[in-house]
């Protein structure tokens, strides 16, 4: 690690103001993935502002016109083990309790969580050249070891993937993204907050520097009855997607009246297809019709030399999930896929 | 480094050197003088002593530094010493006395759950943590939340076996 200063900012304002000391200067709440990174010497910082003392964002609320409202600074398992989440959006608890490890989910904050860079082997190696890393060094993944790399939204700069499995849990939920800056608060759809490599790989999200998640809001809706989180990994435990699938239903006498379906560990953040979500709407709930919306969602799924098996294996584990939706009483823990 | 540019060098300098540090481990105060980058790890072992705290991959995918913290498991090895202040820290030093050991310690030597012993320790914090989590109810249950502890010996179902049994007693 390099040498850098540290404070406790005080308020969100303080924090805000004491990071934008310099071009290098960085939040740090629950630190799980940035103090790691900058062991590695992936990320340097020259000032660290502690968020953790900023009080007010570390429960949740809930809100006036219905949903809720999840505080920054509130660690993922205080989260996914509050009555509201585990009643009311079991597919978030769920979706929390697959990734990381106990420890770590003790330590990793809300905001953090959107925050996480992805786990690519080659963006960790700073003897490689990475794009997402050093711009215009190259992707050492394209013809390396790409066997947790991205199948959809991929780029010729960047196929790395976006690694959290509460991020997939939250676009399925349409949670809208709350953030204070130097120029005043602002809200961004889930959707619009991570973004595609694209040319320009180094940028993960749409937050610019100065700016800090202050709160993740819910609506309403939860989808208490009809859902599942399925996380396939080369480990059943404490390891990163190779494929996640967040799914959840609203039926009607086994009809879909509304479908949410995002994946994980596929692209360089979480997948939603508009296309294959409208075409399950109306239709019976049935083995048939998932496989067919899977087959219209990785429409486009392009594979490399190691994760082609991806493409497949993202489509078997949607219809799985979907049908583990039906009876989500058959989940296992850590979103093993049902026996 | 941008910000000496900027901020003033006197209070940079300040900043960067060697500042006290009470932490409170095990029921007492330790003050240490530390700089801002110095793990909780490393704070614990190099600086307070107490070295039954293990590093491992130093990375937070292995889990031997696992410690207690406001009794809620941590990794030691992704926190900084500085942000740890006000909390109280428990490690294995603090879980047990030589002549009334935890539970925990009795059950794994009882279970022949350790062979080489280095992971031994973040296992038993991990596994204080999580029953002080309440959140297990079976052994399926106990082999997912306890996953965040790798035992390359391959103790691994000894040291369930160990848990179960602590577990079975205190409900």
């Amino acid at each position: 690690m390099n040498n850098f200063t540290y404070s406790k900012a005080s308020t969100v304002q303080d924090a805000v103001n004491r990071v934008q000391q310099g071009p290098e200067a960085k939040f740090v709440a629950g630190g799980t993935n940035l103090i790691d990174l900058m062991k590695y010497h992936v990320i340097t910082t020259d000032a660290l502002i502690d968020v953790n003392h900023v009080e007010g964002y570390h429960a949740i609320e809930a809100r006036g016109e219905g949903g809720i409202r999840l505080g920054a600074f509130m660690t993922n398992a205080k989260t996914a083990y509050h009555p509201i989440i585990e009643q009311q959006y079991p597919l978030l608890s769920r979706a929390i309790l697959a990734g990381a490890s106990a420890q770590i989910r003790n330590m990793a904050t809300n905001g953090g969580n959107l925050l996480q860079r992805t786990r690519c082997y080659y963006f960790y190696d700073v003897n490689t050249p990475c794009n997402k890393r050093e711009p215009g060094s190259g992707c050492s993944a394209i013809g390396g070891y790409n066997r947790i790399m991205a199948i959809l939204g991929a780029s010729e700069s960047c196929i790395a993937v976006f690694p959290s499995d509460m991020c997939v849990a939250l676009a399925a939920l349409e949670a809208k993204v709350n953030i204070s800056g130097p120029h005043g608060d602002r809200s961004l759809a889930f959707t619009d907050f991570h973004r595609l490599p694209g040319n320009t790989p180094d940028i993960d999200n749409n937050l610019s520097h100065g700016e800090i998640i202050t709160s993740i809001d819910l609506p309403s809706k939860g989808f208490s009855d009809n859902y599942s989180y399925l996380k396939l990994r080369d480990r059943n435990s404490y390891a990163f997607a190779l494929v996640s699938v967040a799914t959840a239903l609203e039926l009607e006498d086994g009809i879909v009246r509304e479908s949410r379906i995002a994946l994980g560990g596929v692209a360089h953040k979480p997948w939603r297809s508009a296309e294959g979500e409208a075409f399950l709407q109306g239709k019976e709930a049935t083995k048939e019709n998932f496989t067919r919306v899977a087959e219209i969602i990785l429409t486009g799924a392009a594979g490399y030399q190691y994760n082609s098996f991806k493409i497949e294996l993202a489509k078997r584990a949607i219809v799985r999930n979907c049908m583990m939706a039906l009876n989500p009483e058959t989940q296992l823990p850590g979103a093993q896929p049902s026996r | 480094m941008a910000i000496l540019s900027i901020v003033n060098q006197n209070s940079c300098e300040e900043e960067f050197s060697l500042r006290e540090v009470p932490l409170k481990i095990n029921g007492k105060l330790v003050n240490l003088q530390l700089r801002p980058w110095v793990s909780l790890l490393d704070a614990l072992r190099e600086y307070a002593g107490l070295t039954g705290t293990k590093k491992g991959c130093d990375h937070g995918q292995c889990g031997a530094c696992t410690v207690l913290c406001d009794g809620e498991r941590i990794l030691s090895c992704l926190t900084l010493a500085v942000m740890k202040e006000d909390a109280e820290i428990t490690t294995i030093e603090g879980v047990g006395t030589e002549n009334e050991l935890h539970p925990l310690q009795k059950a794994f030597i009882a279970h022949d759950a350790f062979q080489c012993g280095y992971c031994t320790p973040g296992q038993i914090c991990s596994a204080i943590g999580m029953l002080n989590e309440g959140k297990a109810q079976n052994r399926e249950d106990v082999k997912e939340l306890m996953s965040g502890n790798l035992c390359r010996c391959g103790a691994n179902s000894n040291i369930i076996d160990a848990i179960m049994e602590v577990k079975n007693e205190t409900i």
